[in-house]
């Protein structure tokens, strides 16, 4: 066993702890822990998009370069700052009109080919157990949320089909999830057995 | 029938300390645990495997302290495997908050293969843009990235001659914590014909499979387990695989908790009925 002597990992084991000290009930610990990681986590947001957005995108240009068709867009984005202001609020509108539009534009065509290549993978192009696993999961979950007709005889019996997919599919999400939560705790309990005690290696 | 309902009230503290325990003390006493590569995972490494030498792998960063235990492993098993097999990784990151992890495992790696920077890897840190620079870099890289991380133009490094976009791109392969892979997948995969490999945190790994199936991504590596998998075929085990052991005891546990729980549901249910038919 060899204690860390490096102050930098003590402090992100205590913090570690005082995270961890919740599952026995709230305590001051957990919340300083808790406020510091939203508060670093905002100043340092700040500070990188500070850097890469206000003097990247705009100081040097405007400054440097003198390029002041980047007026244009910093203009746009001012103006998203007149929703604090009641009598000129609705100009934050334009910029929101830009960003849906030019969104959108972006958006349908990339869209239609991200949706057709589903539809295409959805085709049987040979006989497997998976793919009819598929069309058959595929059919009976879209009749599940086909509500035009009502839900019973042979369109109930398929939208029966479709919720045991549905369950099978979030079934599988939720043991992903537990998956995903103990691989976080087994990761901090490396970090405070290995680089602050010294246990493992 | 009296236990399972001692059971169902018993103090969720103790089942903390079982699972910590059970998460522990593998650690400690290292259990040799198989990891069997699955084939999503498999993929991404033949492809990289099959990549001919100086080949352009472009990792996006999307993620951050939060998804460090899943995601790091293997960002630090696929620099192993891309500076072994003399590929250069160029490094960019969507999420601002995981420069410093990309950064990290980068210098870290490079320094354990002597890679040298901007000959043999390179690292453009973060920029603002997400869906613009995604598709931007379609067109020019350096429209978004005129400077790598530290604000050396891109143009006086050997590693970004003739790397302009996609075109110049072998493989993309973005380690994802939220929704960016969407947007890889639509723009840079769909629009600009990118091969894309993807590791996901567990929680989003089952909603990607089907972009695998449909054969718009070329692999996956799904959380700490799809990690260990990638560690295993890289040859150098490390931490991910070091949790396996740890990750299956808990799950197994889990399970018995959620079977007992359920049967203390459906004795209690039975009481009330009973119960209530008196």
């Amino acid at each position: 066993m060899a204690l860390s002597s490096n102050f930098w990992i003590w402090i992100a084991a205590i913090l570690t702890l005082a995270i961890y000290s919740f599952l026995y009930k709230d305590n001051p610990f957990y919340k300083f822990a808790e406020y510091l990681l939203v508060g670093i986590s905002i100043g340092y947001g700040i500070s990188v998009y500070w850097h890469n957005t206000i003097i990247t995108k705009v100081f040097n240009p405007l400054v440097y370069d003198k390029n002041f068709l980047v007026l244009i867009p910093l203009l746009l984005g001012l103006l998203m700052f007149s929703r604090f202001f009641k009598n000129v609020a609705y100009l934050s509108r334009i910029p929101i009109a830009f960003v849906v539009g030019a969104g959108t534009g972006l958006s349908v065509p990339s869209s239609f080919e991200f949706l057709f290549k589903q539809v295409y993978a959805t085709m049987p192009t040979k006989l497997d157990i998976g793919i009819i696993i598929i069309v058959i999961g595929v059919i009976s979950t879209l009749i599940y949320f086909f509500f035009s007709l009502e839900h019973k005889g042979f369109v109930g019996r398929v939208s029966r089909v479709g919720i045991t997919f549905i369950m099978v599919a979030f079934g599988a999400a939720f043991g992903y999830t537990i998956m995903a939560r103990v691989s976080l705790f087994i990761g901090r309990i490396q970090f405070l057995l290995s680089d602050w005690l010294g246990i493992i290696k | 029938m009296n236990i399972f309902l001692k059971l169902s009230k018993v103090d969720r503290r103790f089942i903390y300390i079982f699972i910590a325990l059970v998460v522990i003390l593998p650690l400690i006493l290292k259990p040799k645990f198989p990891v069997v590569p699955t084939k999503p995972v498999q993929d991404v490494y033949d492809y990289v495997e099959n990549l001919p030498e100086g080949s352009k792998v472009m990792i996006s960063i999307d993620y951050d302290a939060a998804s460090m235990p899943e995601q790091q492993p293997f960002l630090e098993a696929l620099l192993r495997q891309l500076f072994r097999n003399k590929l250069k990784p160029i490094l960019v990151v969507q999420w601002q908050l995981g420069a410093p992890l990309g950064t990290t495992a980068l210098e870290k790696i490079a320094r354990e293969t002597q890679a040298i920077y901007g000959v043999d890897y390179i690292n453009l840190g973060y920029r603002p843009g997400y869906v613009a620079q995604i598709v931007g870099i379609g067109k020019e890289i350096r429209d978004y990235f005129k400077t790598d991380y530290r604000n050396i133009p891109l143009d006086s490094f050997p590693i970004m001659k003739n790397v302009h976009n996609y075109n110049d791109i072998d493989l993309l392969v973005g380690l994802e914590a939220g929704a960016t892979y969407l947007v890889w997948i639509e723009y840079a995969g769909g629009r600009f014909k990118q091969k894309i490999a993807l590791a996901l945190n567990a929680v989003s790994a089952p909603d990607a499979y089907y972009f695998y199936q449909s054969k718009q991504i070329i692999g996956l590596v799904g959380g700490m387990k799809g990690a260990a998998e990638y560690e295993a075929l890289v040859g150098k085990p490390d931490l991910a695989v070091a949790g396996m052991a740890s990750q299956s005891y808990s799950h197994l546990v889990i399970i018995i908790f959620i079977i007992l729980g359920n049967i203390a549901y459906f004795v209690e249910k039975s009481r009330k009925a009973k119960e209530g038919g008196k």
